[in-house]
């Protein structure tokens, strides 16, 4: 417990960025990727989701599920959390971005079954963080997916224009791209360890 | 044992309780827009509550945009000029639009949200239409699967149309069919006529309105419609006239033709009509009366399987052959198409070839 939230945060989106070393979260990395614009609402969404859904169920698992000893229903409690967060979101996004909803279209919804944010609120418990520590994460782990997917999008629309072998055009080139961004992370790895 | 699943069952209702209402809360705020005014054709405004699409805001205030699909943003009919206020165009529009409508600012009206004050441009038809209710005076069986209805106008008591334009009948609940549905069909009596009107309606497998006018309704009941829409009405110039249609696509030529006829004029047309058997031809001695009273019209009906037994002795095969006998001078010739979508495709393929000019071929494809 002697990391400090500044150690977790950075460490959360280089050297174990959720989504480049856990890899959670591919499904809508993969599909919301192909305009840096979209990809960037939905990172920003996900960064926004992830850091409050983490600190709200902290404060759910710490303060209602120990107290009453019923953490077994951790998953159920903390994909309901997240169910109503991400609702709420969707009704700010409509009111203020409609055009970033209809181009977010299905893919703001399925942020609720989005891996990674059950994951960081998860490690979370698992790895014992303290409340400051676990927003810490959460945020980092959700500017690290930002950071992911705002890459991946990036290099998509460069290779749009260029001649591919016509058998690795989409998906097939999209996993090579995350392959190599993951192991140019790996580079990271050994300044510090959280996990 | 029991007290702890009780337990459990309270905790985790009450977390999620706690969290919808919060989320009741939030759609209280979030959602609402508060008042916006909508001004159309820059004379008229009307207040009225935000956050519904413009479209159905508009149905509210008795303004009846076209609409085949109701509001799914998949037929393409409900196109309105919207000079301000409408919000960035979306995704679910742009299928619909052409480049130069998207410079002009049309949009859907059923995916524009009300959510400020708008500004609206559409035509002034659109303000002759209403909603109708209306009583069945007749029911008739044209052929084995298409029939007449007549509907005598309760309330407005006279409608205003031009002879080809269609209306939006409502089939309420019935049976198994828990939602009221509406579907279009032109009109195919004489606007001449304005204290009541004529459909002709061919039973659809599985049709959820034809099903319902073909065995549930009956004579006296009451219904309800909305209308008249439509672009596809008499262009009046001196141009040779060529009609096709088949099956129920006559209604909206025979309104024409009457119409025409009680004019006397004097334009040169032919109709072209094609079914299958000799069973599925109607209005036959209407047309030879017709024939009769317009000066230059001719009534070509076409079979494409006669039966071995059948004594037809007209035209066989499908219609688009037979044009030639019609056509003399396509740049000078207007063509009105109605039917399925497929048919009016290869007609104005092959209307196209003779050399009629695209933008005088007019058409209702209903899906």
């Amino acid at each position: 417990m002697e990391l400090s939230a500044f150690i977790i945060f950075v460490a959360a989106i280089f050297t174990s960025n959720i989504l480049l070393t856990n890899f959670l979260g591919m499904c809508s990395f993969l599909s919301v990727s192909r305009e840096v614009q979209s990809s960037l609402g939905l990172g920003l969404a996900v960064f926004f989701v992830m850091t409050v859904t983490t600190a709200l169920n902290y404060a759910v698992y710490y303060f209602i599920l120990v107290p009453l000893d019923i953490v077994y229903l951790q998953y159920i409690i903390f994909i309901i959390v997240i169910a109503a967060f991400v609702q709420l979101t969707e009704m700010v996004v409509e009111r203020f971005s409609p055009l970033l909803y209809y181009s977010l279209g299905i893919f703001l919804p399925l942020i609720t079954v989005n891996c990674a944010i059950l994951g960081v609120s998860l490690f979370m418990i698992i790895r014992n963080y303290t409340f400051l520590q676990a927003v810490a994460y959460g945020a980092g782990s959700g500017l690290g997916w930002l950071l992911a997917i705002l890459a991946l999008a990036g290099i998509r629309q460069r290779i749009k224009e260029k001649y591919v072998p016509a058998g690795l055009v989409g998906a097939g080139l999209s996993l090579i791209t995350t392959g190599i961004m993951a192991l140019a992370f790996v580079g990271f790895s050994g300044i510090v360890v959280i996990q | 044992m029991i007290i702890t699943i009780l337990n459990t069952v309270l905790i985790v209702s009450g977390i999620t309780g706690i969290l919808a209402l919060l989320l009741v809360i939030a759609d209280y705020f979030f959602a609402n827009y508060g008042d916006c005014q909508i001004t159309i054709n820059k004379k008229k405004e009307i207040t009225v509550k935000g956050g519904s699409s413009l479209l159905s805001t508009l149905n509210e205030q008795k303004i009846f945009l076209p609409s085949a699909c109701g509001g799914r943003g998949s037929c393409g009919f409900c196109k309105c000029q919207v000079e301000s206020g409408g919000g960035p165009l979306l995704p679910t529009e742009k299928p619909f639009l052409s480049e130069e409508e998207i410079k002009n600012n049309i949009r859907l009206s059923c995916q524009v949200k009300v959510k400020q004050n708008i500004e609206i441009q559409i035509p002034e038809d659109i303000f002759n239409i209403r909603k109708f209710k209306a009583k069945v005076t007749a029911i008739k069986d044209l052929t084995y699967d298409i029939k007449e209805l007549t509907l005598k106008l309760l309330e407005p008591e006279s409608i205003t149309f031009k002879a080809g334009q269609y209306v939006q009948l409502v089939a309420p609940p019935y049976a198994k069919i828990r939602q009221s549905v509406s579907r279009a069909y032109s009109i195919s009596s004489n606007p001449d006529h304005n204290d009541y009107i004529q459909l002709i309606i061919r039973k659809v497998p599985e049709g959820i309105c034809t099903t319902w006018v073909h065995e549930f309704l009956k004579v006296d009941d009451e219904v309800n419609f909305t209308g008249p829409f439509g672009e596809f009405y008499i262009r009046d110039t001196d141009a040779d006239m060529i009609f096709v249609a088949g099956g129920s696509g006559k209604a909206p030529i025979k309104s024409m033709l009457e119409w025409l006829a009680k004019r006397q004029n004097p334009r040169r047309m032919g109709y072209f009509f094609g079914a299958r058997q000799r069973q599925e031809l109607y209005y036959t001695e209407l047309f030879d009366e017709l024939e009769k009273e317009l000066p230059n019209f001719k009534y070509y009906p076409v079979l494409s399987q006669p039966t071995e037994t059948c004594d037809w002795e007209g035209r066989c095969g499908y219609v688009m052959p037979f044009f030639s006998e019609f056509i003399k001078e396509p740049a000078h010739t207007e063509a009105y198409l109605c039917g399925s979508p497929g048919m009016i495709a290869s007609v104005v393929k092959d209307l196209e070839k003779r050399g009629i000019p695209l933008d005088k071929i007019y058409y209702d494809s209903f899906a």
